[in-house]
């Protein structure tokens, strides 16, 4: 593993989600509003290149940078996880008008109340953790 | 070159761009899903002798700690080097949603108004942001990914599990946006 790879990576994600105003809580609040086409742009030309990028992978067995095939991993099918899940996170998004890479974008960006962002984000995290077996899955 | 960058993007360069992204990790043989790192944090905090869930080994997981790393200083390279004078292009409508309830657009990408320390001690802040954290945080770990692992990776592979958790993180959203709202910022 090259770690300078990873933080690159990463430094570019937090540029491109900087520049796209995809970490902004107006942008957020917009997106809810059905107010622009701005998110949805952004979300669906991202995910059509990614639907393209996918099968193209697929299509010609492409492999890693290690020479392996790459896989795709099939979640599993039971969906009250991600429906009541998914409906949680939302809940959070917009509030904070934050996804959890814009939380830690938006502290490189000097919005340091993220850490408060940061330490909810755990506690819920620790709290699901605890708490999982109990939950509908 | 700095100045072509820092103008405002459209959003159909920044689409492609997330999704360059995704590109990157699946070609170094991993998967984009940022919110795996709140499990990761968890897991090296040593939470994992208490709690199952946490039982697993982070430093596989490290380099996406890294990217995390990367995504902090990318965003204060951007917001130090990179940013424009033009106030973002919000619509009106939302402007004028938003002023009805108190928060005025400064041109900004964040609200001045609230994304401070100040704000954060009145209950509304402690709401906002701890609270809107602890959704966060429980959420994409029970729905097991969030926009980048559900919205990105999840949708471009065509995953049906992903579609639900989209339309999962839209009903939270807007359950937020029209019902919560209008009580917290009334």
């Amino acid at each position: 593993m090259k770690p300078i790879k990873y933080i690159l990576t990463g430094i570019l994600f937090g540029i491109i989600m900087t520049k796209s105003e995809a970490v902004s809580w107006y942008r957020i609040q917009e997106m809810f509003r059905f107010q622009s086409i701005f998110m949805y742009g952004i979300i669906g030309t991202a995910v059509i290149s990614g639907v393209i990028l996918v099968a193209v992978i697929k299509r010609f067995r492409l492999k890693d940078t290690d020479g392996l095939p790459i896989q795709f991993s099939k979640k599993d099918k039971r969906w009250k996880k991600y429906l009541i899940g998914g409906s949680i996170f939302g809940m959070g998004w917009a509030l904070t008008g934050a996804c959890p890479g814009p939380i830690f974008v938006l502290l490189g960006q000097g919005y340091t109340v993220m850490l408060m962002v940061i330490a909810g984000a755990l506690a819920g995290t620790i709290l699901y953790g605890a708490l999982r077996n109990r939950l509908p899955q | 070159m700095i100045t072509f960058l820092s103008q405002p993007w459209p959003w159909y360069v920044s689409g492609p761009a997330i999704a360059l992204i995704l590109a990157i990790l699946l070609f170094s043989g991993k998967t984009f899903g940022f919110s795996a790192n709140l499990s990761n944090i968890c897991s090296m905090m040593g939470l994992g002798k208490r709690i199952d869930y946490f039982k697993f080994d982070w430093k596989k997981q490290q380099w996406n700690l890294l990217f995390l790393a990367g995504s902090v200083i990318g965003g204060y390279i951007a917001a130090h080097y990179l940013q424009s004078n033009q106030p973002i292009s919000l619509s009106k409508s939302t402007i004028e949603d938003l002023k009805k309830m108190n928060i005025p657009f400064d041109g900004n990408m964040e609200p001045a108004s609230i994304f401070n320390w100040s704000y954060l001690f009145t209950g509304r802040g402690l709401l906002l942001f701890l609270g809107g954290g602890f959704l966060i945080g429980f959420g994409t770990r029970y729905a097991g990914g969030c926009t980048s692992g559900h919205a990105i990776s999840g949708l471009s592979a065509l995953q049906l599990p992903s579609l639900i958790a989209v339309i999962g993180f839209f009903i939270g959203g807007l359950f937020t946006t029209f019902i919560l709202f209008p009580f917290i910022f009334k």
